[in-house]
C-alpha cells in the first residue's frame, strides 16, 4: 500500500504574534514543530505500512526550513519526503493549499491512501484534507477515530459523530483525516536519525507540477483574503465565595444547574 | 507517653484562637485526617484545627503545651510513611489555610511562602515569572511545608538536589508557642548551628513551620527527554555511570520496567509511545536552546547505543514529553489500582541499583509475591513495592515484613539509607534504628528533648518508639 501523509510545520506555541498590517502570523523566529495532529496521521500511515507493506511518503508545502518536518518524518519511519517549495506558493488559503498539495500527490505514482491530520493548530480549518480529495476526485472521510485495517471492501474505519458512531469501508484510493488520539504517535528514533542523515528530500516548485497555471497558486489562487486579525476579547470572570463546606457545595450545585452544566435531580 | 484528651473547654479555647468553623470535632472530622496515603490503620484525632496565621499557631502551641495535648501537623496528607497521622490523638494542626505565596522576589531569586501552598501552585506561579523551583517530587498536590518536613526529593535531584538545597530560611513555632526565625533571604549563612536544617526533614517533630524562604533559579528555556529502551534493566543501569561520565548531567534519570508501564497504560487508558523493550531509562536535559540541546543529546545517545541500548527515542516537544511523563507520573496510582502495597523508599549508591533490583526479584520468587520497582537511577533512590494481590492481609503482611527486613539489611550492607525522600513517619521507625545505630538515635533524642521537652509535637514519629 502506497501511503502519502500530509504534514505541516506550525509554530510551537499558540502565542504567536500577528502582523496587524497583513493579518498574517509572524512565524519568523518562533520555534516550529510538526503540526501535532499530523503526528497521528503519520503514525497511522506507518502502522498500515507495517501491516500491509508498501511505502509512506511525507509531503509538505512550505519554505525551505519546512524540511525539518520531513526530517522528523524520516526519523519516525517515513520512506520518502517531498517539499512543495516556491515563493509563488506563499499566501495560499485552504483552496490554493489543497490544490498545490493535490498537484504534488499527482506527481507521485500509484498512491492508494492519503492521510491528513484533522486540522492544523495554526489554521484550525480542517479544510485542506477534503480539498485535496476533491481536486484528486477521490472519496474522503474526516475525523476518523479508529482504523481497523483492510478488508475485502477496502479500508475499514470508524468515525465518531458524537451522537452516532459510523463504521465505514472506504474503497482505495481514498483520503482520510484522523482525529487526535486515533493512536499514540511514536517518538523520533535516534537510529533512524543516523540512518537518514544523508537522505534527500525532494523539492518541487510550481514549474515541476502538471497543472501549473499561476492563477491557481499562492495569493493569486486564494479567494479568501484575511481582512483583519485581532486577539479575541478575554471574557474570564471569577468570584470568590466563602462559607462552610455545605453552603459552598449547595451554591456550587445551584450554579451548575443554573448554567445548565448538570440537570437538577429533583422533579419539580 | 501520656497526653491529655480534649475536653469541651479545650475545644472552646481553640475555637477562640482559630475561629469556630476552623476547629472540627467528632463526626465533622473526615477519615482523611486519620491517615495519609500509606493508609494502613486509622488514628482519630480529638480535633482538627486550621489556623490562618503564625500568631494563631503560636497561641495553639502555647495552649497545647500548657495542657499537654499532642499536636500533629498536617499538610495535604500525601505522605507515604504515616508522618502526619495522629498516633496519640490530640489535635491535627492543618496548614491548609496558610496557603499564601507571600513574595516572589525576582531581584533576589527567592520566594517566601506559607507552609500550606501546594507544590503545583508554587511551581506554576514562579514559572509564569520565568523562574524555576527545581525540587520536583511526584506528588504535586503535596504542600511545601510537607516537602520541607520530609526533605522531599523528586526527579530532578540528580542535577539540582533536593528540597533542603533550596530552603534559605524558616519561621517556625516551637512547642511552647515561641516564634523563631532561622536563616532568611540570605544566600550564605555561617552563623552558628543551622537549626533550620534540623527542622528540614524532622517531619514536624521539632517545631511547626509557618513560613519558608526558598531559593529560585532562572527557568531553563528548553528541554528534551530521551526514552532509551534496553534489552535488560541491568544493561540500562550499567549505562548510567557512562552517561554521567559524558559530562552532560541530565536533570533526571529514571528507570522503568515493562510490567509497571503496562499497568500505567491500563490505568490511564492510554498507550505509551514504545513497547518494544523490557526496560527503559528516561533522561531529561535542560538547556538554553534546541541547537545546544541537540548537541548534548546526540552525544548522550551515542553513549547509550554503545552501552547496548536498542535505540534512543527523542521527545523534543511538549506533546512528546507529555506522552512519556504522563505515564511516568501515573506509576504509583496505577500500582495502587492493582493492589494494596507496602513501599520501600531506600537509597543506595547509584552503581548498586541494578544488583539491588535483582535482589528484590530474588525475594519476589522466594516469597512468591509480586515486587515491582521504579525510581531514580541517577541518584540511587528506588521505590520498591510489595503487592498484596490475592494474599490475605495477614499472610501478605507477614511476608512483606520479612521481605522488608531483608531489603533494608541489603541496603545497609551497601551503605545505603532507609529513606531517600519519603521520610520515616511511623512505618519505617524500626529500620531507621537498625540503620543508624544507638549513638545517632541518642543524639536525635537529645535534639528532640531540647526542642520539645514535653514531647507533644508529632509523638511516636521518626526516632521514637510507639
Amino acid at each position: 500500500m502506497n501511503i502519502v501523509v500530509c504534514v505541516k510545520q506550525v509554530p510551537e506555541s499558540r502565542d504567536v504574534e500577528m502582523d496587524p498590517e497583513t493579518g498574517n502570523l509572524k512565524r519568523e523566529g518562533a520555534a516550529a514543530v510538526m503540526n501535532p495532529f499530523d503526528l497521528f496521521a503519520l503514525e497511522a500511515g506507518l502502522q498500515l505500512k507495517e501491516r500491509y507493506g508498501g511505502t509512506v511518503t511525507a509531503i509538505t508545502m512550505g519554505p525551505p526550513q519546512a524540511e525539518e518536518v520531513i526530517r522528523e518524518a524520516y526519523m519516525m519511519g517515513a520512506d520518502d519526503g517531498m517539499i512543495l517549495c516556491d515563493r509563488e506558493f506563499a499566501g495560499a488559503d485552504t483552496l490554493a493549499t489543497s490544490f498545490t498539495l493535490a498537484q504534488g500527490i499527482r506527481h507521485l505514482q500509484a498512491v492508494d491512501l492519503i492521510i491528513c491530520g484533522l486540522q492544523t493548530t495554526d489554521g484550525d480549518t480542517a479544510q485542506v484534507g477534503p480539498g485535496i480529495a476533491e481536486f484528486l476526485d477521490i472519496p474522503h472521510e474526516t475525523s476518523i477515530q479508529k482504523i481497523h485495517g483492510m478488508d475485502e471492501d477496502g479500508l475499514r474505519v470508524e468515525k465518531d459523530m458524537g451522537h452516532v458512531v459510523m463504521d465505514l469501508s472506504l474503497q482505495l484510493p481514498t483520503l482520510i483525516s484522523v482525529a487526535k488520539g486515533v493512536n499514540q504517535p511514536r517518538l523520533l528514533s535516534f537510529r533512524r536519525k543516523l540512518q537518514t542523515r544523508d537522505w534527500p528530500a525532494r523539492y518541487l516548485e510550481r514549474s515541476d507540477l502538471d497543472d501549473h497555471k499561476e492563477a491557481f497558486f499562492g495569493l493569486d489562487g486564494s479567494p479568501t483574503q484575511v481582512e483583519a486579525m485581532f486577539p479575541p476579547q478575554p471574557h474570564t470572570a471569577s468570584e470568590r465565595w466563602e462559607g462552610s463546606s455545605q453552603e459552598l457545595a449547595d451554591r456550587l450545585v445551584q450554579l451548575l444547574v443554573e448554567e445548565k452544566f448538570v440537570q437538577s435531580g429533583v422533579d419539580e | 507517653m501520656q497526653y491529655s484528651e480534649l475536653i469541651p473547654d479545650d475545644v472552646e479555647a481553640l475555637q477562640a484562637i482559630a475561629g469556630n468553623s476552623h476547629v472540627k470535632v467528632g463526626d465533622a472530622i473526615h477519615d482523611d485526617y486519620m491517615r495519609d496515603e500509606l493508609a494502613l490503620d486509622l488514628y482519630r484525632p480529638d480535633a482538627v484545627v486550621e489556623p490562618k496565621t503564625t500568631e494563631e499557631v503560636a497561641a495553639i502551641m502555647s495552649y497545647c503545651s500548657n495542657r499537654g495535648i499532642a499536636v500533629t501537623t498536617r499538610g495535604s496528607g500525601t505522605g507515604l510513611c504515616g508522618g502526619s497521622v495522629p498516633l496519640y490523638g490530640g489535635i491535627v494542626l492543618s496548614t491548609a489555610r496558610m496557603n499564601r505565596i507571600l513574595d516572589i522576589d525576582e531581584k533576589n531569586l527567592m520566594a517566601v511562602v506559607e507552609p500550606g501552598v501546594l507544590l503545583m501552585e508554587f511551581q506554576q506561579a514562579v514559572e509564569e515569572r520565568g523562574l524555576f523551583y527545581p525540587p520536583d517530587p511526584g506528588e504535586k498536590t503535596a504542600t511545601l511545608g510537607g516537602n520541607v518536613s520530609t526533605n522531599a526529593g523528586g526527579m530532578r535531584a540528580v542535577r539540582y538536589g533536593v528540597t533542603r538545597d533550596y530552603v534559605l530560611g524558616l519561621e517556625a513555632v516551637l512547642a511552647d508557642g515561641t516564634v523563631m526565625e532561622t536563616g532568611g533571604k540570605v544566600v550564605k549563612n555561617s552563623s552558628g548551628y543551622s537549626l533550620g536544617h534540623l527542622l528540614i526533614g524532622a517531619e514536624g517533630t521539632l517545631a511547626v513551620i509557618t513560613k519558608i524562604t526558598l531559593k529560585l533559579l532562572p527557568k531553563p528555556e528548553r528541554q528534551v527527554s530521551l526514552l532509551v529502551p534496553f534489552p535488560s534493566l541491568e544493561e540500562g543501569i550499567r549505562a548510567v555511570p557512562e552517561i554521567l561520565a559524558a559530562k552532560e548531567v541530565p536533570t533526571a534519570i529514571e528507570f522503568m520496567q515493562k510490567e509497571i508501564l503496562d499497568a500505567a497504560e491500563t490505568y490511564l487508558g492510554k498507550a505509551f509511545p514504545d513497547s518494544s523493550a523490557p526496560s527503559y531509562l528516561l533522561l531529561t536535559f535542560y538547556g538554553r536552546n534546541m541547537v545546544e540541546l541537540e548537541q548534548v543529546y546526540d552525544r548522550v545517545a551515542h553513549v547509550c547505543l554503545d552501552a547496548g541500548a536498542v535505540d534512543v527515542f527523542i521527545a523534543n516537544t511538549a506533546d512528546r514529553q507529555e506522552s512519556i511523563w504522563e505515564t511516568r507520573g501515573a506509576f504509583l496510582e496505577a500500582l495502587k489500582a492493582m493492589s494494596d502495597l507496602e513501599e520501600v523508599d531506600v537509597v543506595v549508591p547509584p552503581t548498586e541499583v541494578a544488583s539491588f533490583i535483582a535482589y528484590t526479584e530474588e525475594l519476589a520468587a522466594e516469597y512468591d509475591v509480586r515486587i515491582l520497582s521504579f525510581g531514580h537511577a541517577g541518584d540511587g533512590n528506588l521505590h520498591v513495592y510489595i503487592l498484596q494481590d490475592q494474599l490475605s492481609k495477614e499472610e501478605w503482611q507477614r511476608r512483606a515484613e520479612q521481605i522488608m527486613e531483608a531489603v533494608y539489611r541489603r541496603a545497609r550492607k551497601l551503605r545505603g539509607q532507609v529513606s531517600g525522600e519519603h521520610g520515616i513517619g511511623y512505618a519505617k521507625r524500626p529500620y531507621l534504628r537498625a540503620s543508624l545505630g544507638e549513638t545517632q538515635m541518642q543524639l536525635m533524642r537529645g535534639i528532640k528533648d531540647t526542642f520539645d521537652r514535653k514531647g507533644i509535637l508529632n509523638p511516636g514519629k521518626v526516632w521514637s518508639s510507639f
